[in-house]
């Protein structure tokens, strides 16, 4: 705002001017002299706010630098140009780091079908390092703001959005599905819903990116309702048997109703001894 | 039970049983039930634990027949709009089918609703189960041989009830799942060459999924389909009644005679209690494991479908088979396409049904076998059968396990692909090596049986004779134990003889082929000159062979 005033008030002033001399307009030179004035000088604050912010970045991101030339740049470049063995990371935004290192999907384990959850590798504020360095080479997807993550939207109709676009993948109860050559959509059982907004927005591995325009802010809030919701309430039918389906269900009919059956038919036969 | 025996001695009968012998007379004089009770009374039914897997399919069923019940007071037929106002928060204020609604209603705003309708489903899994079961013993024990044919084919419609009465009900509530199973029909339906699509409209009443379809499974399922199943039910235990019980060769047990226990009171006493631990189980399992969770499905749209979406276990054979055929069988003639897809896997399963219901008929004639049969085979003396049986089950269990290739592939860490590909090889190969291994199986022991009825059992002492020579002392079996191992129908390949017009026409060649193929190989059983023969040539001390039975039945 700052910036944009300056160069309007300056002109307006010396239009001013050209006009004539005369004491009437000293008032407005004045008014326009003031407002230059004040607004030069926030526009000096802020910059100099910035300033304060870009000397804490500057360490995430040196440190960043760090953990990334030693973990990252093997496989993603010291520029993060990438290489044969890894994607570019130019431009990817904190959100994709953040989720794939604070899943423990990096660093990668070994090359497969697809990137593996593992025991995360890094502090919280490494991570953060991680992602303010990669953000800071080209703009992308930042970190979900804190207001859609509390799990207070409307279940049901993040359940229908759910049903609509996550299921065919990650099954209605988001315990996960088979995709082709060996990927997969994982179980979505205990994803916090940091996570959950940023694969959404990144679309890691397979995943589709449902982007603001797709699934709006408040949509992705609702769907992260419905998971938190499925997470705290356990199956109000009993065990839930993975929520595979009939599958689960045909297999335990088999093994122990069936089971216990016959086991029950042959006690019921024996002879006494 | 409604006799009037003269008391031997003189007391007066107390007022309870004067109560008792008037009411039954009362009701005898007036519906000559007595003759039925006493001669089902005195019907013997032998014990064994595979003779009560039928009983466990006629328990579910009643269980499902009580619960099912329940479930019609509250459960609405109508694919009407309604918006969920139940008490399941992540379905509040979503759109469905009246029939969904109810559904949710009864699983969480009516008392005890929920259990009942899990009892209703798990019971159903367990009457397919139970019956498919029986049906494996039935074919394995030769139980369905003159005169129980007939018996066989009803069993085998009411299986297919069974499985239509399970997809019918699967497809009631509306959800997700049971929608897409529809779609899978619908699509099958469509496959179907020129009929296809008309016939889709029809089912449907229009295009697919229209408003009619839960109205018209409601209908089969609650009212056709039960009445012709409890139909065929009355008809297949009568049968059971009149045919008597099949046992196994024993002591005393000819083909002429059945031992066991009779209905009244024991059978009746321990059938009455099987019911009610059966109904316990169902009830047990109900209680603590979800079943159908219609709740996370949600209602049908036919935009979404779930991961992991497959048909209740005994649908699960046809799901594969759609999965397993190759996804670009087909041809063109001119500018029509015909696609194989689903005509191919229709065709292969139809075969296969088909040949599961008349395979007694195929049997009976290959063997030409006009007797009856009382006796149940052991498996292993019945080679042939029993390797087709194997080879059978191989290919119905491949194409189970195809229904959930996705699952096999996730929770094994395979690739889908590399699953649908072994499983294919699988369905073709499996049944052949199947047939292979368990044949030598049976017949290798039929030659163990063979020897031991012949030379006893090694009995791992070691004799050293005044010679020198060591011998291992064989036991003798009792001549109980003998009994069982070496009475079992001999059937040798038909020669091929001309006609009485002196002819051989191509059905009696192909009889004589199929009859060489089932007895080529064979182990007979153990003659009774063979066993006098074996016991005196001497293995040390050594009872005489039985004297009064014959070692061979024909």
């Amino acid at each position: 705002m700052a910036k944009s005033t300056t160069p309007r008030a300056a002109k307006n002033a010396r239009t001013n001017r050209k006009a004539g001399r005369r004491s009437p307009l000293a008032s407005v030179a004045l008014i326009v002299i003031g407002l230059v004035a004040t607004g030069g000088a926030y526009a000096m604050f802020t910059s100099s706010a910035t300033a304060n912010t870009a000397t804490a970045n500057s360490t995430l991101t040196s440190d960043g630098a760090k953990l990334f030339a030693a973990n990252c740049a093997t496989c993603h470049g010291m520029n993060l140009q990438g290489t044969k063995d890894g994607p570019t990371l130019i431009g990817v935004g904190a959100a994709s780091v953040d989720f794939q290192v604070g899943t423990g999907r990096m660093p990668l384990a070994a090359s497969g079908p697809q990137a593996e959850q593992k025991p995360v590798q890094f502090t919280a504020n490494q991570i953060k390092a991680l992602y303010t360095y990669v953000a800071s080479f080209a703009p992308g997807p930042g970190i979900p703001d804190k207001q859609y993550l509390g799990g207070n939207g409307d279940a049901a109709k993040g359940a229908v959005l759910f049903r609509t676009n996550c299921a065919m993948c990650h099954n209605v109860a988001g315990a996960g599905g088979a995709l082709t050559e060996g990927k997969y959509a994982p179980s979505l059982a205990g994803v916090s819903a940091k996570h959950v907004i940023e694969a959404m927005e990144t679309g890691p591995q397979n995943m589709p990116v449902f982007n603001d325009n797709n699934l709006t802010p408040a949509d992705k809030a609702n769907i992260v309702t419905y998971l938190k919701y499925l997470d705290k309430n356990p199956s109000p039918g009993g065990l839930d048997l993975g929520n595979l389906g009939p599958v689960s269900e045909g297999l335990f009919l088999w093994i122990f109703g069936l089971g216990t059956i016959v086991g029950i038919t042959i006690w019921l036969t024996a002879k006494a001894n | 039970m409604t006799t009037t025996e003269t008391p031997k001695t003189v007391l007066a009968p107390t007022r309870g049983a004067r109560f008792t012998g008037a009411a039954a007379n009362y009701i005898d004089e007036r519906t000559s039930i007595s003759g039925l009770v006493k001669e089902l009374g005195r019907k013997i039914f032998p014990d064994h634990w595979s003779f009560m897997l039928g009983e466990v399919a006629l328990y579910s069923f009643i269980v499902i027949l009580l619960t099912g019940t329940f479930l019609t007071f509250f459960f609405q037929a109508s694919m009407a709009d309604v918006t969920y106002a139940g008490s399941y928060i992540p379905l509040k204020g979503v759109d469905m089918s009246a029939a969904m609604n109810s559904t949710l209603n009864i699983s969480f705003d009516i008392r005890g609703g929920l259990l009942m309708r899990q009892v209703h489903h798990w019971a159903a899994l367990l009457f397919v189960a139970s019956i498919g079961l029986h049906m494996l013993r039935i074919y394995f024990t030769g139980a369905f041989r003159k005169p129980r044919e007939l018996n066989w084919l009803i069993g085998f419609v009411l299986f297919v009830l069974a499985m239509a009465e399970g997809f019918t009900g699967y497809s009631l509530p509306d959800d997700l799942l049971s929608g897409n199973g529809l779609r899978i029909i619908d699509g099958l339906v469509k496959g179907l060459p020129v009929i296809g699509t008309w016939t889709s409209y029809l089912l449907f009443g229009g295009e697919f999924p229209g408003t009619a379809i839960v109205g018209r499974l409601y209908t089969l399922h609650i009212l056709l389909l039960p009445a012709i199943l409890v139909a065929a039910l009355g008809i297949h235990l009568v049968l059971l009644v009149i045919n008597k019980h099949t046992q196994f060769a024993g002591p005393g047990k000819t083909n002429d005679n059945v031992v066991g226990v009779p209905i009244m009171p024991v059978f009746a006493a321990k059938a009455g209690g099987f019911f009610f631990i059966v109904f316990g189980v169902i009830v047990l399992i109900a209680s603590f494991f979800t079943i159908n969770p219609i709740w996370t499905y949600g209602p049908y749209d036919p935009s979404p479908v779930s991961a992991g979406t497959q048909p209740d276990w005994y649908i699960g054979f046809a799901d594969g088979a759609l999965r397993l055929v190759p996804s670009d069988w087909g041809f063109m003639i001119g500018p029509w396409t015909f696609s194989l897809n689903i005509v191919a896997p229709v065709l292969v399963l139809g075969l296969f049904i088909v040949a599961v219901a008349i395979y007694p008929f195929i049997e009976g004639w290959v063997t030409g076998d006009k007797r009856e049969h009382h006796i149940a085979d052991r498996p292993r003396n019945a080679p042939t059968r029993t390797a087709i049986g194997a080879a059978g089950v191989t290919f119905y269990a491949v194409l189970w396990a195809a229904a959930s290739s996705d699952l096999i592939a996730t929770h094994f860490g395979l690739t889908i692909e590399g699953v649908i590909t072994t499983l294919q090889y699988l369905l073709i190969f499996g049944p052949i090596v199947a047939y292979l291994v368990t044949k030598r199986i049976c017949l290798g022991l039929m030659k163990k049986d063979r020897e031991i009825a012949l030379h006893g059992y090694e009995s791992g002492r070691i004799v050293r004779l005044p010679g020198g020579e060591y011998i291992e002392v064989h036991e003798q079996l009792s001549d109980y134990e003998r009994w069982r191992l070496i009475s079992y129908d001999d059937y040798k390949p038909l020669m091929l003889r001309p006609d009485a017009k002196g002819r051989i026409s191509v059905t009696e060649r192909l009889r004589a082929a199929m009859s060489n193929w089932f007895f080529e190989d064979r182990i007979a059983p153990v003659t009774r000159a063979e066993l006098e023969q074996a016991h005196h040539s001497g293995h040390g001390a050594i009872e005489a062979a039985p004297e009064s039975e014959p070692a061979q039945l024909h």
